[in-house]
């Protein structure tokens, strides 16, 4: 693609409108801040997280995973907002092993049931869950996020997938 | 077992271990979470506007000659366009020629939208809007400055449009920059005509073209006699 480029032809390197990019991806991203922050603040994470990825939109690389930059976007931005709300650090690197006060709140929607599980997973689960099933980051990017190694951040993934699996299950088999 | 590595857009592999539910959580969209992402999407559109973060904010206003897509940088209004252009590739040029951050958002074009709403209801003779003209350069900018002061109503030739801007033999100049004016209807190209009467051809397709000419006739004199 280098080899072809065109110095004289003044042509943007994203050609791809930002617009689409919320088209394309701002369903996953709101969904990954329900489970990450929960149903409350999960609008304030969504709009942080697409407000600082346009600013960082026009110097990114074009050969980025967009789904992928996005979610460790809103990781941040999630890790952010939680900080300013509980108005106690929450290092970045290193998240504690408790369910989370808010976890994943009840939403009207029809995945309440399965954000209700999720928000009594321990925190660590729930992300490694949520950023590696729902954000498609591999686990190594998913371990970069919430700390620790990729091995822990996959049988943590596993843990939650099982403790999910066990309750929703059992709800299901409950309702027929 | 140990590629996980891999590219994420692979994530078949990761959805065929998820359980049904969660599976769901990932496709499923129902009517509360559409409603909620356009409101969030045109909340985004204007915050981003108000912190200047855009280069381009857009939006589409009906009109008697179909969608209307109109877009604005911060400097005002860029574009005008016809749904046979295709909005789809006008927003991407959009981002290619101006900028990537392109939002779609109605409040920045509230004051567009209401002034065009006006004109197609015959109460607004002239557009009093700001215009970022970036996108015409050299003649066909001098020929978009000629047709601003073509008076609501009035017709002129594609020869008096060449004559006006100093190139008498630029006839067929002023057709090209005609058809490819990047603002329709608010830089009136429709009111220029074949020096024997008939419509020519338009960028917003020749019925769009005599639709403009006849609602100005009409428009005109009941906006007149007001």
């Amino acid at each position: 693609m280098g080899t072809s480029r065109i110095p004289l032809l003044e042509r943007l390197p994203h050609v791809q409108p930002f617009d689409r990019l919320v088209t394309d991806h701002g369903a996953l991203v709101l969904r990954v801040c329900r489970a990450t922050v929960g149903a409350t603040d999960a609008e304030d994470a969504w709009s942080e997280t697409f407000l600082s990825a346009l600013h960082g939109y026009p110097e990114l690389p074009p050969d980025t995973n967009v789904q992928a930059w996005l979610v460790t976007l809103a990781h941040r931005r999630s890790v952010d907002l939680l900080r300013r709300r509980a108005r106690q650090p929450v290092p970045t690197d290193r998240l504690p092993d408790r369910p989370s006060p808010d976890g994943a709140a009840d939403s009207s929607a029809m995945d309440a049931d399965l954000y209700r599980e999720l928000g009594r997973l321990t925190e660590r689960q729930r992300l490694c869950v949520v950023y590696h099933h729902l954000g498609g980051l591999p686990y190594r990017e998913v371990a970069a996020l919430v700390g620790g190694t990729e091995a822990a951040a996959r049988r943590a993934a596993a843990d939650g997938i099982k403790a999910l699996r066990a309750t929703l299950l059992v709800t299901e088999g409950a309702q027929r | 077992m140990t590629r996980s590595a891999a590219p994420l857009t692979q994530d078949t592999t990761a959805r065929e271990r998820l359980e049904p539910a969660l599976h769901a959580l990932l496709t499923a969209s129902d009517d509360d979470e559409r409603a909620t992402l356009a409101r969030l999407r045109e909340e985004l559109g204007a915050a981003a506007w108000r912190t200047g973060v855009t280069d381009v904010v857009y939006t589409t206003v009906p009109s008697p000659v179909g969608p209307l897509l109109v877009a604005t940088t911060a400097r005002g209004i860029v574009r005008v366009a016809y749904e046979r252009e295709d909005h789809d590739r006008v927003v991407t040029a959009l981002a290619e020629r101006v900028g990537p951050r392109v939002l779609r958002a109605d409040e920045p074009l509230a004051e567009a939208a209401s002034q065009l709403e006006q004109y197609f209801a015959g109460e607004l003779r002239r557009f009093d809007l700001p215009l970022d003209l970036r996108l015409a350069a050299g003649f066909r900018r001098e020929v978009l400055d000629q047709l601003t002061r073509i008076d609501f109503g009035r017709t002129l030739s594609y020869a008096e449009v060449a004559m006006a801007s100093g190139h008498p033999r630029a006839v067929r100049a002023v057709g090209t920059a005609c058809a490819r004016n990047p603002l329709p209807v608010v830089v009136p190209c429709h009111r220029v005509v074949r020096s024997d009467g008939s419509t020519g051809q338009y960028v917003g397709g020749t019925e769009a073209k005599t639709t403009l000419l006849a609602l100005e006739r009409s428009g005109g004199t009941t906006a007149g006699s007001r």
